[in-house]
């Protein structure tokens, strides 16, 4: 899209601003800071779409379903991906009009720490619960953090319309496993609308108001940022002590980064200004900034003149843990790719990335991501917002490499192994998984961690389901974990994961080789344990993906000079070859430069043809 | 005097068979003296412009040529070998199905100059038969070969093999019955599934299935054992003779000889000076018909064909043929030496795996090679 010229700029920001020009701030008592903290499906994004309308933030006219949701890949998954805030004005039983300020946190583990920084802006929850479906493994990891937040907590039981609705069961689950008293529940219907003005009483009457001092040197934390095409950066912040005011020269504390305030204002939901933000309050600055690589979530905010002395607690850089190549299909969008790479960075600074060049895929980016879903995000949005057709490597996680010499790095890329006889240890990273998983199926699930060299932590029952916390090394959970179980428990069973730490290992990297040639993109690393297995399943794999050609085709897979499993393609029987008619030769020579053409295409290794198709498989490793 | 071989197309046909890709239309009737004229007119045209040749072959193909009047191909006959110098052996071919109102103007044909028949059979199943859209039965078309085999000098028909659902044991026994009639000469093809055509339609809707590679491997192997029993040898991919048998109006086509295409869609490699020439005529009858009237030949394009061109168009020809390709006719033809055409890792591979063969003076591809041609070429081609 082409940036607007400078006149329009302020025309269209005139648009987005609606502004009536007379608000002070409130005093912090008649503030209520909350998240709504809910499992896919369970109907946040309905309730906050209720919250919103009961409160008349919006006209029905301008309400749109799911509000909150953005990006079109939120709305079709139901997730949250960017931080989100909405402040509603409500007149509360006690006669007077509290400030409700709605903080929508990512949905997801990938996310965990901009779901903590969104969870530290407020002082309580919502705990939204499918009063049918009970408690799952997402909503118990952001509850827990909630808690460390020092929440105070509302349990809502959602969809209590439903004929399947069991509340009584549900809150007893809510108190087994959280630990949350929720005798006091508040039953609604998001869908119906059913019961939401109890909600917004809850949250006066039980969520402390925010605490601050308005006349301290200035702290607010940086919650998230976005760029817009005609703003720049928009930060999402909280204050918790002093004024953040129109004009002001901020620092932000991590990088030391200095701008002026451009626009102070809230999010009513559309950009509204107002001339500062006091204490408690959650709004937006803008102060030209040109990227969000320069708003680090979590970071705080200070005056430059009269600079806090000390940090907001809890900030923490952000770190990919997961990795993947992302190459073009068409070796033509290469430049194409570098520039959506770039322009998705300018909205997500927590994506990283790298050029670099495969023999097998060409010239493309080392990705690295929070994690799979946030892999996943990224390269679906490559492909719809940037119309790129793209091929990923299996994702890989980072390897702790020491070498002999003591020398240590972060190896992130297979291909970048060193030699065997260089290496004096590898560690590999573990997280701490949480599965929720019906009875019937919790067997399946334990042998799946066993086999994943999973190391139980914890296994108690919660009605008929079973949550089971184990140990994990997350290179198993990036091959194919979370497909093989949500096939093994038919869907049913829920997964979340936190980081852990990093513990030595037995590693291996496993190359692929066509006829000889190792196919860079394939090689991959492995405990020695599964090495086998997991070479022989992709050559079998290959075998059945790359055509029969001219010649026979020999793969294998190898750790260093030994092979670990072969499979052989046998040549190609016969062709069909059609008679040549009235002389017509012409068609047969453009029919042979067309194949010579597409054969041209296609990923050579060994003068095998591997066809893109094949590659795209093979790469998913779907065991 | 500069060899020639002479293509002559009769566009029409009483059906469109649902596999067949070949430029035939379907008319209520058939506006033969219209065409007939167009079609002397443009051999004139084209002879003009020739010059003197030796006059090796004739062939009408279609569409359905045993649809003209005897006295149609005579007349062309007539005014080809007038216009060039017939060759003592002049072949003359003419393609025919076998029904029996065609089979009974054999003898006029056999009258008119033609001296060899090839007979479109495509198979000694009738449930087949119906499948490939032919209108008429086993019964009819072996009658009708054997009529052509009594009054014709040679005579061949085609086969088509490798149908859906066809076995190997069917296949064997089909094919025996077939040279037990006691030909010199058969067409042994695989079904191939043309785009634009019914069965591509069928095909792509999975309306029915193909044997895989090596089902396919199967049946053209027991195909070349079970001529060779009658003493049929395979000499092109999918042509079978007696020595001395071959089709050598094919033969000019593979051996990358010139031949002039005259009448709707037909297509031609003519030497005209220094330079060879495509000519595509107007696939359309009509509007062929219609050039032709206008400015004396119905060519919608004429275009030299480059050194790099000829040098794919002679090795895909050439590789078909069991003799191979000859070197040095390659690089005098071409302007071409073979080798640099050829990729020489492909090359290599080819040889040690047998698909290909080298003497001194010929590159061949084998019966393995010719087995997978399609794959060798593209491999080979640089």
């Amino acid at each position: 899209m082409k940036p607007p010229a400078q006149s329009d700029r302020s025309a269209d920001t005139a648009r987005f601003f609606d502004y009536d020009g007379s608000m002070t701030s409130t005093p912090t008592e008649l503030i209520r800071n909350f998240s709504i903290i809910a499992h896919i499906d369970h109907g946040k994004s309905t309730l906050a779409d209720r919250l919103i309308q009961a409160t008349g933030a919006l006209t029905a006219r301008e309400m749109t379903e799911q509000v909150l949701d953005n990006m079109d890949i939120e709305k079709e998954r139901g997730i949250t991906i960017k931080a989100q805030t909405v402040r509603l004005s409500y007149p509360a039983k006690d006669g007077k009009t509290y400030i409700l300020n709605l903080m929508d946190t990512p949905g997801h583990v990938d996310f965990a720490y901009e779901v903590s920084r969104s969870l530290a802006a407020c002082e309580g929850s919502l705990l939204v619960v499918d009063a049918s479906q009970g408690v799952e493994a997402q909503t118990l990891a952001n509850v827990y953090q909630a808690i460390d937040a020092n929440h105070e907590i509302v349990p809502v039981l959602n969809k209590i319309d439903l004929p399947a609705a069991e509340p009584d069961r549900v809150k007893q689950q809510i108190e087994d496993v959280i630990g949350l008293d929720a005798s006091d529940a508040v039953e609604i219907s998001a869908k119906t609308g059913l019961n939401i003005e109890a909600v917004l009483e809850a949250l006066v009457t039980r969520l402390p108001p925010p605490v601050g001092d308005d006349t301290a040197p200035l702290t607010a934390l940086l919650v998230d940022s976005w760029y817009d095409q005609y703003l720049g950066v928009i930060i999402l912040v909280r204050i918790k002590n002093g004024r953040l005011r129109k004009g002001m020269r901020i620092r932000m504390m991590s990088s030391g980064a200095v701008h002026t305030v451009e626009q102070v204002g809230v999010f009513a939901p559309k950009l509204r200004p107002e001339p500062d933000l006091g204490p408690g309050e959650i709004g937006f600055i803008t102060a030209a900034i040109k990227t969000v690589a320069d708003c680090n979530v979590g970071d705080t905010i200070t005056d430059d003149r009269h600079p806090a002395t000390e940090a907001l607690p809890g900030f923490k850089p952000s770190i990919p843990v997961v990795w993947c190549g992302l190459y073009p299909v068409e070796a033509d969008d290469f430049e194409k790719l570098r520039e959506s790479l770039g322009r998705l960075r300018l909205n997500d600074a927590s994506f990283h990335y790298e050029a670099e060049t495969s023999a097998a895929l060409g010239f493309g980016f080392r990705c690295g991501f929070l994690g799979l879903l946030h892999l996943e995000i990224v390269q679906e949005r490559l492909s719809r917002e940037f119309d790129l057709d793209l091929i990923a490597t299996a994702p890989s996680v980072v390897y702790r490499l020491t070498k002999t010499n003591g020398e240590t790095m972060d190896l992130h890329n297979p291909a970048d192994m060193p030699d065997g006889s260089l290496i004096d240890h590898i560690e590999e990273p573990w997280i701490k998984a949480t599965i929720l998983v019906p009875d019937d199926y919790l067997g399946a699930v334990l042998t799946l961690c066993n086999e994943r060299r999973g190391h139980q932590v914890d296994l108690t029952y919660v009605g008929n389901r079973a949550m089971a916390v184990y140990r994990l090394p997350l290179n198993e959970v990036v091959f194919d974990f979370y497909d093989r179980l949500k096939s093994i428990s038919r869907g049913y069973a829920s997964f979340d994961y936190q980081m852990d730490n990093y513990l030595e290992s037995d590693l291996a990297k496993i190359s692929i080789l066509v006829n000889l040639e190792p196919v860079d993109a394939l090689s991959f690393i492995a405990h020695k344990s599964v090495a086998e297995t997991r070479g022989r399943a992709i050559c079998a794999k290959l075998k059945d993906l790359i055509p029969k050609q001219l010649f026979k085709i020999a793969i294998q897979a190898a750790i260093g000079g030994r092979v670990i499993a072969r499979e052989t393609i046998s040549a190609l029987s016969k062709d069909v070859t059609a008679k040549c008619y009235g002389g017509d030769i012409s068609r047969k020579r453009k029919l042979l430069d067309k194949q010579k053409e597409g054969k041209k295409r296609m990923r050579q290794f060994g003068k095998v043809e591997i066809p893109q198709s094949a590659f795209l498989a093979a790469l998913k490793m779907d065991a | 005097m500069q060899f020639l071989a002479l293509y002559i197309h009769w566009p029409f046909c009483l059906s469109k068979c649902p596999y067949c890709d070949f430029n035939s239309h379907v008319r209520a009737a058939i506006p033969e003296a219209r065409i007939l004229a167009a079609l002397r007119t443009e051999l004139a045209f084209e002879a003009a412009r020739l010059g003197p040749r030796r006059l090796a072959s004739i062939f009408f193909g279609g569409g359905t040529p045993s649809l003209m009047a005897p006295e149609s191909v005579a007349a062309v006959i007539a005014d080809a070998t007038a216009l060039f110098t017939p060759a003592p052996d002049l072949e003359i071919t003419l393609e025919a199905n076998p029904t029996s109102i065609e089979a009974g103007r054999f003898r006029a044909y056999r009258d008119a100059g033609v001296n060899r028949i090839s007979i479109g059979v495509q198979s000694l199943d009738d449930a087949a038969l119906t499948f490939l859209g032919r209108n008429h039965s086993a019964a009819q078309a072996m009658a009708a070969v054997e009529i052509g085999r009594d009054i014709f000098p040679r005579a061949s028909f085609d086969l088509i093999y490798a149908r859906p659902g066809q076995t190997l044991a069917a296949w064997r026994a089909e094919l025996a019955t077939a040279l037990a009639v006691g030909l010199d000469h058969l067409s042994l093809y695989q079904l191939t599934i043309e785009p634009g055509t019914q069965f591509a339609t069928l095909y792509g809707r999975a309306a029915f299935t193909l044997p895989d590679d090596e089902d396919a491997a199967a049946l053209y192997d027991a195909t070349a054992e079970i001529a060779a029993r009658f003493g049929l040898a395979p000499y092109e991919i999918s042509n079978y003779a007696k020595p001395g048998q071959e089709s050598r109006h094919n033969l000019a086509y593979w051996r990358y000889q010139d031949y002039a295409g005259i009448g709707a869609g037909a297509h031609g490699r003519i030497t005209i000076g220094d330079q060879l020439i495509a000519t595509r005529r107007h696939r359309a009858p009509e509007a062929w018909a219609g050039r032709v009237e206008a400015r004396g030949h119905g060519s919608v394009e004429e275009a030299e064909v480059s050194a790099d061109e000829r040098a794919r168009e002679a090795l895909l020809m050439g590789l078909r043929l069991a003799e191979g390709i000859d070197t040095k006719a390659y690089a005098a033809r071409t302007g071409r030496a073979l080798i640099d055409t050829l990729d020489p890792d492909i090359l290599d591979q080819a040889l040690l795996a047998g698909y290909l063969e080298a003497t001194p003076d010929r590159l061949i591809a084998t019966a393995e090679g010719r087995k997978r041609l399609n794959s060798l070429l593209t491999a080979l081609v640089r």
